[in-house]
Parts: C-alpha cells; sequence; structure tokens
C-alpha cells in the first residue's frame, strides 16, 4: 500500500511548484475578513496535496465570499457567474469536463437565499464539486441585511433582532445526497486545512460550511457569527487527521476513538471522536447531531457525514473517459450511413 | 378489396340536394376528436397514406393543454399545388366530438361533408352539406376488440370510412398500418380489420355525394415527412452537441425526447459509454446555467424550451453576452404572455428575445421556415455560437415544431465542425500568453482558452462584472466602454456568418412583403391568390435571421411598400427592422398580424394585403 514517501523540500510540493504558484490576485476584500483566511487555506490545500493548478475550475456567484476566487490559484480556470446560480454552471462545466476538479465558493445569501433552489439540486446529484460557504450570516455587498443562515435572536448593528429560525445548510446537505459534510471555521487552521485537503480527496459532493466573520457588518456582541461568539461556542465533534496518499499512512491509531475513512484517491481521513453521539458514516446520527446542538446552542464544527460509496452525478452519466468538450467530430458527428438511415426512416 | 360479413343496418343518407362536382387532391379534412382518444396513430396513417398517393399533404395539431377529455382537431391538407399551410375552411369533416360538432359543421365549405357518428343528436343541420352517418360502435364490436382498446380502434373504422369516400389507397392503408404496429403483429391485424369494416361500411351503405378525391400523383417521391423537432434534434446531433440541460415544456418538450432517443442509438460508443450528457434541470434558470457552464468549459451544449423558460432565462442570458459564452437555445414558441396557451402558435419571442436582459444586450436570432432549416439551422447554430463565442437562439413555433411537413431529405453537414477562436497550449507558448478580451483579428472576436489547457497562462477570468482586455476586474469607464462597443462590433460581425433572407420574387415588383419562420406557406399561397384572384403581384423575401443582411435593407429600399407578416399582435419583426434599418424606410413598412393561436393561413394574408392595396387605389 505505502509507497516510497515523497518528500517535498519546504519550498517546492510533490508536483515540483511552489506556493507562489498558487497565488491569486491581491484581496479587495475588508481586513480580517474570514473569507481571506479561507482563501489562504485553500491554496495551501491544492499546494500540498499537488494538484497542478490548470486541472482546477473555480466556480462561485455573487457576493463578496463568490469575489475570492479572485484572490487564490491564479492559474485555475474561474467562473464568477450570477448570484444564486453557481450550481447549474458548475454542473455544467463539470460535465463538459469530468477531468477537471471543480471547487465553488459561495455564501450563505447565494446558497440558502437566492440560491437554495440549485444548491438543493446539486446536493442531491452529488455532483463532484467542493461546495463551500463562506458563512457570515449577513449580506455584505449590500450593507449588512440577515441572511437565512443567522441564528434566530442574533442582532444587527443598528439593532435589529433576527426572528426567523436559520437554515442548516449542512443538515439539508446530509438529508438532500451529500457525501461528504462538514463544518468548520475560518479561524480553525489546522482543522479547516485537513477537511479541505480531504475534500480534494474525495470524489462527491463535499459540503463544508465554514463560519467566516464579517468583521465590517457582523462581528460584535449579540451576533452568532462573530470571532468571539466562535470562540466561545465552537464545538469540535472530531479532531479531523488527514493522511494524503502519497504520506506515510502507517501511522497507527486508536481504533476505538478514531474512525478511518479510505477516501478516493488512497487518501485517509482519520476522526478521532470529541462527541459521544459521533457516528460520521450515518446520516440519521449525523442529523440527530446536529439537531440536538442547536437545541443546546452549540455551534458544531468537524466532519458531521462522510460516505464515500455513493456514485457522483459524472460517474451515473456513464460519460466516455475523455472530456465531451474536446471530443474529435468523428466521435460526435455520426456518419453518413447513421444519416441516410434517419432520413429512410421518415421517407 | 376487404371484404365483411358484418350486417350493415342501412341508414338514411344526408340530403342529396348538393350535386357533387368532382374536387381532386385539393381539400381539407378535420378530425375533430377529443385528447386522450388515441386518434394520433389514425391521423398519421390517413396523412400517411395520401402522401404514399404522392399527393402534397400536411397535418396539423390543433390540440389543448390537458391530458384527456377537451377538443383537439386535427386538419389535414392535401394540395396538387404543393399549399401546405393551414386552410381556413374545411372540405370534410370527420366529426368525432359530439361537443363540437355543431361548431365544426358551421366552419365546412358549402357543398363539402361530413363524416359522423350515428348517435350524435344533430340538433341543428345545414342543407348545402352532405351527411354520411357511421355506426361507429357495432362496426368497432364486429372487429372483436377488448373493450379496454375499442375507444383507440374507433379511429381506425374512420380511416377507413375515409378512404373509401375519397378513394384512397387501401393496399395502402394498408402497409402502413403494418409498418406503424410493425412491433405487434396482433395489434396491427386488428387495426387493419378495423379499417376494413369502416372501408366496407362506406362502400356498402354511404352514397358518395361530394366531389372530394385523390388521384395519384408524383409529387411527393423522395420527400420525407417530419416535424420541426424531430428535425432540430437530428441537426443537434449532426452538430455534435455534447452537453443538454432541458426542462419539460410545451412545445419544445419533443425536440430534447427526440435527441435523447438519437443519442441513445447513435452516440452511444462500443465501450457502452456516452459521448453526451444530457440533464433534466431543476428548471430553465438551471438548463440555461448548465449550457453556458458546458460551454464554457468547451461543450457543445443546448436546451429547448418555450416562453415561459425564455423569460426565466434573461438573467443568465446577458451573462452569456457578455461573458462571451457559445450556447444554442431552441425556443418553439406558443402563445405569451405568462402561461398564454400553451399548446397554440406564435411568433411572440422576438423581441423579447432580441435583447433578452437588461442592460445593452443583442443576441444572434435564427429563423428556420421549414423543417429542413430546423435541421440546418440546429447545425449551424453550434457553429455560429462557438464561432461568435455567444448563445445563439433559434426561434422556432408550434406549428413548425409539432407539426408534420413534407419536405425534401436533409442533406448531410458537409462542413466540418467550426470550433472558433481556441488557443492550445502551443500557441500560448508561442504567443507567450493572450488577452482575453483583446480584438486582435479587427473582427471583435476575441481568443479564449478551455479549462484544462495545460499552460501556466492559460486560465482567465470569467465575471460578468467589469473588465478589461486581460480580464482582470475593472471598474474604468474606458473598460467598460471598450468592451461595450467591441461587443456591438460582434454583432455587425455576425452579419457575416448568419444565414442569408431568401428571396422569392418574379421580377421587381413594388409590393415586397417580408415574413419568417412558419408564416413562411401562408405567404407562399397568399401570394399565389393576390396574383390570381387580384392580380396583385409581389415580391417576397424570408428573413432568417437576426441581426438582419443587407439584403433586407436593399429589399425594403427596393420597394415602395413593404407587408411584414407576422404571427404576434404587436408587429415585432417589424419593430426592430425599424430600429435597424434606415429610418427613412420606416414608413414603407406596413404590418399584417394574426395572432389567434392557429397556425397562419394564407387567406388572412390575401384579404389583409387586398384590403390595404384597395384602400391604397
Amino acid at each position: 500500500m505505502a509507497t516510497s514517501p515523497v518528500v517535498p523540500t519546504p519550498k517546492i510540493n510533490v508536483i515540483g511548484l511552489e506556493i507562489l504558484d498558487y497565488r491569486g490576485g491581491k484581496s479587495t476584500l475588508c481586513a480580517g475578513c474570514g473569507h481571506n483566511a479561507i482563501s489562504e487555506r485553500i491554496l495551501e490545500a491544492y499546494y500540498e496535496m499537488g494538484v497542478q493548478p490548470e486541472t482546477v475550475m473555480k466556480m462561485s456567484g455573487i457576493g463578496c465570499s463568490s469575489k475570492s476566487p479572485a484572490y487564490f490559484m491564479s492559474r485555475s480556470f474561474s467562473f464568477n457567474s450570477v448570484h444564486g446560480r453557481m450550481p447549474s454552471v458548475a454542473t455544467g462545466a463539470i460535465l463538459a469536463n469530468k477531468t477537471m476538479r471543480s471547487i465553488g465558493i459561495s455564501g450563505d445569501g447565494d446558497t440558502a437565499s437566492i440560491g437554495v433552489g440549485q444548491f438543493v439540486h446539486l446536493l442531491r446529484r452529488n455532483l463532484p464539486i467542493i461546495y463551500i460557504i463562506e458563512d457570515n450570516g449577513v449580506y455584505g455587498l449590500t450593507k449588512g441585511q440577515f441572511s437565512a443562515t443567522a441564528d434566530i435572536g442574533s442582532k444587527l448593528k443598528t439593532g435589529v433582532v433576527n426572528d426567523m429560525p436559520p437554515i442548516d445548510v449542512c443538515a439539508l446537505a446530509i438529508q438532500l445526497g451529500a457525501t461528504f459534510v462538514g463544518r468548520s471555521f475560518s479561524g480553525d487552521k489546522k482543522q479547516l486545512s485537513a477537511m479541505l485537503k480531504a475534500a480534494i480527496a474525495h470524489k462527491g459532493t463535499v459540503l463544508l460550511d465554514i463560519i467566516s466573520p464579517c468583521v465590517t457588518f457582523n462581528d460584535h456582541e449579540g451576533s452568532t457569527k462573530s470571532y468571539k461568539y466562535m470562540k466561545e461556542h465552537d464545538e469540535l465533534v472530531n479532531e479531523t487527521g488527514f493522511i494524503a496518499q502519497f504520506e506515510n499512512i502507517d501511522v497507527d491509531y486508536d481504533h476505538d476513538t478514531t474512525v478511518d475513512v479510505e477516501l478516493h484517491d488512497g487518501s485517509h481521513l482519520r476522526l478521532r471522536k470529541l462527541h459521544d453521539d459521533y457516528t460520521p458514516t450515518s446520516k440519521t446520527g449525523a442529523v440527530n447531531m446536529l439537531m440536538e446542538a442547536h437545541e443546546k446552542g452549540e455551534v458544531l464544527t468537524g466532519v458531521f457525514y462522510i460516505n464515500t460509496e455513493e456514485l457522483d452525478f459524472a460517474s451515473r452519466l456513464n460519460l466516455v473517459d475523455e472530456p465531451l468538450a474536446t471530443l474529435p467530430e468523428d466521435r460526435v458527428r455520426p456518419s453518413r450511413e447513421v444519416f441516410a438511415e434517419l432520413m429512410r426512416a421518415h421517407a | 378489396m376487404a371484404t365483411s360479413n358484418l350486417e350493415v343496418q342501412s341508414l338514411p343518407v344526408a340530403d342529396s340536394t348538393v350535386s357533387p362536382k368532382k374536387v381532386v387532391n385539393d381539400f381539407a379534412i378535420n378530425v375533430a376528436t377529443v385528447n386522450g382518444s388515441g386518434s394520433q396513430s389514425a391521423n398519421s396513417i390517413l396523412l400517411r397514406s395520401i402522401f404514399n398517393m404522392g399527393v402534397p399533404v400536411s397535418g396539423k395539431n390543433l390540440f389543448p393543454s390537458n391530458i384527456a377529455g377537451l377538443p383537439t382537431w386535427y386538419l389535414i391538407r392535401a394540395s396538387k399545388d404543393g399549399w401546405v399551410a393551414r386552410k381556413s375552411e374545411n372540405d370534410l369533416l370527420i366529426a368525432m366530438n359530439p361537443e363540437t360538432v355543431h361548431e365544426d359543421i358551421r366552419k365546412l365549405a358549402p357543398g363539402r361533408a361530413v363524416i359522423f357518428d350515428e348517435i350524435f343528436n344533430l340538433t341543428e343541420r345545414r342543407d348545402d352539406v352532405v351527411y354520411y352517418p357511421v355506426p361507429f360502435d357495432s362496426l368497432v364490436a364486429a372487429t372483436g376488440a377488448e373493450m379496454k382498446v375499442r375507444k383507440l380502434i374507433k379511429n381506425m373504422v374512420y380511416v377507413g370510412v375515409a378512404a373509401q369516400l375519397l378513394s384512397i389507397d387501401l393496399k395502402g392503408i394498408e402497409s402502413i398500418v403494418r409498418k406503424q404496429f410493425a412491433k405487434k403483429v396482433a395489434v396491427a391485424d386488428l387495426n387493419w380489420k378495423a379499417v376494413q369494416l369502416g372501408y366496407d361500411y362506406a362502400a356498402n351503405s354511404l352514397t358518395k355525394q361530394d366531389g372530394l378525391v385523390v388521384e395519384p400523383m408524383s409529387a411527393t417521391q423522395g420527400k420525407i415527412i417530419i416535424d420541426g423537432n424531430a428535425a432540430a434534434a437530428m441537426g443537434a446531433m449532426f452538430a455534435g452537441v455534447t452537453v443538454v440541460a432541458w426542462y419539460p415544456i410545451t412545445p419544445s418538450t419533443s425536440i430534447v425526447e427526440d435527441l435523447i432517443k438519437y443519442m441513445k442509438t447513435y452516440r452511444v460508443e462500443k465501450d457502452g459509454k456516452a459521448s453526451f450528457a444530457i440533464v433534466q434541470a431543476e428548471d430553465e434558470l438551471a438548463a440555461i446555467g448548465m449550457v453556458l457552464g458546458a460551454g464554457w468549459a468547451g461543450a457543445r451544449s443546448m436546451t429547448a424550451t418555450s416562453g415561459p423558460g425564455i423569460s426565466l432565462m434573461a438573467e443568465f442570458a446577458g451573462l452569456g453576452y457578455f461573458a462571451e459564452i457559445p450556447g444554442v437555445i431552441f425556443d418553439v414558441q406558443r402563445t405569451g404572455p405568462s402561461t398564454g396557451l400553451p399548446t397554440r402558435t406564435a411568433q411572440g419571442d422576438v423581441a423579447f428575445i432580441a435583447g433578452l436582459s437588461h442592460g445593452d444586450t443583442k443576441h444572434v436570432l435564427l429563423f428556420p421556415g421549414t423543417v429542413r432549416e430546423c435541421f440546418e439551422f440546429a447545425t449551424q447554430a453550434f457553429d455560429l455560437a462557438e464561432t461568435l463565442q455567444t448563445p445563439v437562439f433559434v426561434l422556432s413555433d408550434l406549428d413548425l415544431g409539432m407539426n408534420n411537413w413534407m419536405s425534401e431529405p436533409f442533406d448531410y453537414p458537409e462542413k466540418p465542425i467550426a470550433r472558433g477562436k481556441i488557443l492550445n497550449a502551443q500557441q500560448l507558448e508561442e504567443a507567450g500568453g493572450f488577452a482575453r478580451y483583446k480584438d486582435v483579428d479587427g473582427d471583435a472576436i476575441t481568443y479564449r482558452t478551455l479549462p484544462g489547457t495545460p499552460h501556466p497562462k492559460a486560465a482567465y477570468f470569467t465575471r460578468g462584472s467589469g473588465k478589461n482586455v486581460d480580464a482582470k476586474y475593472t471598474e474604468r469607464p474606458e473598460d467598460y466602454e471598450y468592451n461595450m462597443r467591441r461587443l456591438a462590433r460582434k454583432f455587425e460581425t455576425a452579419k457575416t456568418y448568419v444565414p442569408k433572407p431568401v428571396l422569392e420574387a418574379s421580377g421587381n415588383h413594388k409590393i415586397g412583403i417580408i415574413a419568417f419562420g412558419s408564416s413562411n406557406v401562408a405567404v407562399l399561397e397568399s401570394r399565389d391568390q393576390l396574383e390570381r384572384e387580384s392580380k396583385i403581384q409581389t415580391d417576397y423575401l424570408r428573413v432568417r435571421a437576426y441581426p438582419f443582411t443587407q439584403e433586407v435593407e436593399d429589399f425594403v429600399s427596393s420597394h415602395e411598400i413593404i407587408y411584414v407578416v407576422e404571427q404576434n399582435r404587436d408587429g415585432q419583426l417589424l419593430n426592430l427592422m425599424k430600429v435597424d434599418l434606415d429610418p427613412a424606410q420606416a414608413t414603407k413598412l406596413h404590418s399584417i398580424v394574426y395572432f389567434g393561436g392557429l397556425p397562419l393561413d394564407a387567406r388572412t394574408v390575401t384579404e389583409a394585403i387586398a384590403s390595404h392595396q384597395g384602400a391604397n387605389k
């Protein structure tokens, strides 16, 4: 199983690229915005996993979060589409070229309000994409209205209190068919990095709800999406360990407390239980745990659910091995004989 | 000759006050049924049987938005002169629906005939129409058909009755029946028996009192019968479509359903894997989103929809235009606005789609006017979309898309697939990179790369927001204006690629007609009527694309008056012409519209032009 491990030099990853090769443009988001930290973790994860940047498609909708693909991995192909509709654009792009890796960056407004229709169908299809919600509970670009993930009772700077219940995007994703679902916090570098690398190794819909405080509109007392609130209420359900397929996986672990999951590319996800009810391979277990945490006022983070058995959407369609986008003419235009046959059928 | 043991009760035939005058190969049959009665097979057998006798035909289904129980009419027109538009008056009514029988009889031309179920209680009778009562129930019972299929078999009885009355070749009908039910011999036998019983009943018990008759011709030899949606589906397959996303909507649904059949038969490779992906999306927003995502990533992608779907696609259409992404959208038009009449035909989406989106937007539209063009333009649309890097809309309509049309067989696409300006890694290496939105060649069409191109300078950032030539975000007025002006120039370039209009002209007449799409057949026939009846000679230009090419401008300027015929209320094409062509010519344009939802008929056009010409004299 274990091959001789490639030891990357500090400056070069397993495919010989530097971290600079994964950098993006300069961020125009607010200083201290959680999204910037997430962009950093994303590019580091692709760097550490040795993914060729040109094989990545970065998809997004509209909003602060959706701008962020411009701030990481400029050598990857990016499509900043329209508000709430990234899932359909990503679906088309993935079908056109299933050999590409896809990451979608969305926000809580882009996903849970305007985009919830397309979001649920992306989940249902188990589209092979890492779908990240940079979740801050507010609309930033329109200056601070509540979104549909804002907790009931949370307060805007203006004093307005949210009286609508939140949509738990993780519970929704588990129920509807995503095969890797977790929540993290932009301020938890270790957890987020491990989860992102595991996400890259997974084939199917990865839904990561990443609490990412909005320093301008939702980081005050009374907010449930602030740095302070997260530091006080972040309840880890597991300690997320990740061992890439090119690393030594022989490291031992405690089989009683740790769930080991082999991912599609041969990497391993090691989830050390920190929570009594933790059963990351059970849909009902995972949803129960999330519902109970809501009642207790806890913000659970970690990998909630993983399923490596389910076929992803592109595999389900039984497509040819090569990208549909670049199939040569003789494989997409049927012959003259076929044409003549069709004409005869209508004569 | 079919024989039968059935004892048919002799029934009184209708008034014999009308002396039959022979009318050969020039009439319209109206089969009035209720939907859900399964009359489709019978009607197409009737249509085919006339076609197979060499007589030009068309078949038009006028149906309600309903699954079962509401009135449906199927119009079959036989025309020795080749006129295949809907005829406003009917000549032979096959009345199977008691709800509409009186109204249907009122629409018969004088001296014509009705075949009807004898159990109908006809409370009013015309004395200038021939009545042929038929005991459908006892004839159906005589076939021995099981109860549950009797409703279907009844339709075959009227095929037999009509065949006898019209002198349609019975042997020919048998072969069509056998072909239609080729997979089930027993079903074929039963249907054939029903046809024979109807035929024999007519022969033995009805006295021919109308003059309608089919006589063999050779005008359909080598021709095919197909509907526009099937033709478009075929065109898309031969265009090499690879990603299809759709949401079912009448009257476009059969484009994708037919395409699925074709692709499963002809585009699955030897190892069982598909060289295509077809996705039934959650709605039209998602369908067009998938089309653009796929087009961006290099697939030949398409969707098919109708007006309400187009409305939902407006935002994405703007993105496709502004971000310059290829994709093909078939709009099989029905009446609007809103739900409109979902099963009735119209040309009412033209103005909306021409500028579909907020902001300054201009889309390339193709207007197929024949089923052959449904095929050809489907193929061409993919080349145009990739060449011009923009969404291309193919505007068909219910009449063209869902009805049966005769056509010359199509031609295999000879031109290789045109993928437009796509740079590969080697070209990028040689050029040292590229600027996605820079007009290098002076035609306003820029170069693109496809995701996955293995070169560090291949990637660019696609967005619907402000960008400079290097695809970097900017809000600089100069950059925005440069880009928007270039897009306007690209629309000018499009004129050199889109199909040119077709000129039907016998000389330089003063009067010109402009029409597009399915109006074509009515206009062709109307020109003949105008000339024969009123000595009004016309030239006719059939517009096949937007942007308008120089030929449209020339046609308008070389005529004194132009009648713009279209199937919408507001004269949408005419209004586009007013905006786009020389304003000095605008006063020449006169609008002739029909928007009742039925396929346009020649008489409507003829009367409008004749009356306007009369008023002008």
